[in-house]
């Protein structure tokens, strides 16, 4: 038992689980804002190409992630201008670190934040938005007092599911930010590294950890629906 | 308070879908304009285009002598009352009103001072601080009707406001916007697809039809003279009759029934072929010297006055006569029409002839 509970204090127990939470929560943040602020955009103008550039926003969703990690590695690499760009501001290439488990968490969760805030959108009344215009509110004023509102309860499922699906990325994160303890060893990597060397009371704890994180996140959809 | 003009206004959807064209109407101040017509005329695309809900693609709309074309809704100093109301769901009915007061950057006792005072005028003191869900059909009627007030704005766009209510409600509250326009004056367009709504609310109606006006005038002037036969038979509940017929020198053959006229009651100089309109409350039963005896299909009470169907020449009307006289299906009646109230229409072009 003693051992077991200097497990659970234990640093290498607990240094996944804040790098999965300081990755998903900086994640979550942006793909919940730029997720709420396209999907807006994308409910309500129509032009042509509309539909490939909503595809491609979605097909992270169905890639197998080792496809996503291909891209990232491809577009963020250190020959690519983007890569290159960065390695010039920042002194060192973006692959391999925090930023790159970032990015990666970024790309897979942005779909589901994506689609549900839309469906929030495209669900509401289109001419509650329209009252405020006439009412003489400006479009960034619409957008906050009247559609946010009006969505929020597909913006918090969206949200949710966007944070949970970040927390548990691996493929993508694996391929395009490593297996660096304490920086990007996330909880999902960190699980299959123990079972790989048959750490099984740690694969074990880690697997309850996110379990329990995961389904009361699905619960508080649920319950909010 | 203001004028407004719609020059040539025109709205093409996709290239090709054109859904009004050339709309020319010069509006003045106070006065309470009805755009009627059945759905799909054009008639809501209009007025989204004077809101600034949807851009013009040809032509010009100025309000107070101002082009308005590309100034955005929020600056045109227009409020309106939306079909379903579109009421903030997540707002009291306080918060509803004061919401456009607040985007117009007035100070908390003025808009304190101005909702209290349509709230007081439409009977929602006692449900400010409700939401709408908790609100009646009739109440969030008034609630979308106190939003617009409370803005004191220079044009009232309405848009079937009173489409989603029951038949009494919507009685009642016709009468209400009627006392609502002549206490504040404002200049109000109004749409709706009911012509009795029509008739008894406008000043001026202006009648469309596939995107294009038909007539523009007084509630009267439509009812009595109307350009074609469209108007005619879109203004007026239950609708006029028509009858093709031809000309003879001194009278009308419908089918098989001659009916004799004075020669200065028919049109001189047009075609033999014609088509008559006769209101069903210009028909009545004379026992004397009828025009034509009919056998009657079909009998409806509607209180004061029984709708009877029956057949002119093998062409089906309907005649409204007073309830007082006992008509049975199967009876056989002598009628006689009004024969100055008749109207002639060009069989071919529809246009009134006379």
């Amino acid at each position: 038992m003693d051992s077991l509970l200097n497990s659970i204090f234990s640093e290498a127990f607990l240094s996944p689980i804040w790098v999965s939470l300081k990755i998903a929560i900086i994640a979550g943040i942006i793909v919940i804002l730029i997720g709420t602020v396209a999907a807006r955009f994308f409910a309500r103008k129509q032009f042509r190409g509309k539909a490939v550039i909503e595809t491609l926003l979605m097909l992270p969703m169905v890639l197998p992630p080792t496809v996503v990690g291909f891209f990232l590695i491809v577009i963020f690499g250190k020959n690519s201008w983007a890569g290159q760009a960065i390695t010039w501001l920042f002194d060192r290439p973006i692959i391999f670190t925090w930023w790159a488990a970032v990015i990666a968490a970024i790309v897979v969760a942005f779909p589901l934040m994506y689609q549900s805030a839309k469906s929030g959108f495209l669900a509401m009344d289109r001419d509650i938005e329209n009252a405020a215009r006439v009412d003489g509110a400006s479009e960034w004023k619409i957008f906050f007092f009247i559609s946010i509102p009006l969505a929020s309860k597909a913006l918090i499922s969206g949200s949710i599911l966007s944070f949970a699906r970040a927390l548990g990325e691996f493929g993508a994160t694996l391929m395009f930010a490593g297996n660096i303890p304490g920086e990007t060893q996330t909880l999902p990597i960190a699980i299959y590294i123990a079972i790989d060397s048959g750490n099984m009371v740690m694969a074990w704890l880690w697997v309850i950890a996110i379990v329990t994180l995961s389904f009361l996140m699905l619960l508080a959809v649920r319950v909010k629906e | 308070m203001a004028n407004l003009k719609l020059q040539q206004l025109t709205k093409v959807y996709n290239k090709n879908e054109i859904a009004v064209k050339d709309f020319n109407l010069d509006i003045k101040d106070k006065e309470f304009i009805v755009f009627v017509g059945p759905s799909g005329c054009g008639k809501s695309t209009i007025l989204r285009m004077v809101a600034g809900l949807e851009d013009i693609t040809h032509g010009e709309l100025f309000i107070d002598n101002q082009k308005m074309n590309d100034v955005s809704s929020k600056d045109r100093d227009i409020a309106m009352v939306f079909q379903n109301y579109a009421l903030y769901p997540h707002m009291t009915v306080y918060q509803n009103m004061a919401f456009g007061l607040k985007m117009r950057k007035q100070t908390k006792t003025e808009i304190e001072r101005r909702v209290n005072e349509a709230a007081a005028i439409l009977g929602l003191k006692p449900f400010l601080h409700r939401k709408p869900a908790a609100l009646s059909g009739g109440q969030r009627q008034r609630v979308a009707l106190g939003r617009a007030i409370v803005r004191d704005a220079n044009v009232f766009l309405m848009d079937e406001p009173l489409s989603s209510l029951d038949a009494k409600l919507r009685v009642q509250m016709r009468s209400e916007i009627i006392s609502l326009h002549s206490r504040l004056q404002t200049t109000t367009i109004y749409v709706t697809h009911d012509q009795t709504e029509a008739m008894t609310m406008a000043t001026r109606l202006v009648v469309l039809n596939h995107g294009q006006i038909q007539q523009i005038g007084t509630p009267k002037e439509v009812y009595e003279q109307p350009v074609n036969v469209f108007v005619a038979g879109f203004i007026g509940s239950p609708a006029m009759n028509f009858f093709s017929g031809s000309l003879t020198a001194s009278g009308l053959k419908i089918g098989d029934q001659y009916i004799p006229i004075p020669a200065g009651l028919l049109p001189q100089n047009s075609s033999q072929d014609i088509i008559i309109g006769v209101r069903p409350e210009d028909m009545y039963i004379e026992s004397a010297t009828p025009m034509f005896h009919t056998e009657i299909e079909a009998v409806e009470l509607l209180g004061a006055d029984t709708m009877i169907n029956a057949g002119l020449g093998d062409q089906p009307f309907t005649a409204r006569i007073p309830s007082s006289i006992a008509i049975e299906p199967g009876q056989t009646l002598p009628l006689s029409i009004h024969l100055n109230r008749m109207l002639f229409f060009d069989s071919q072009s529809k246009n009134r002839i006379f």
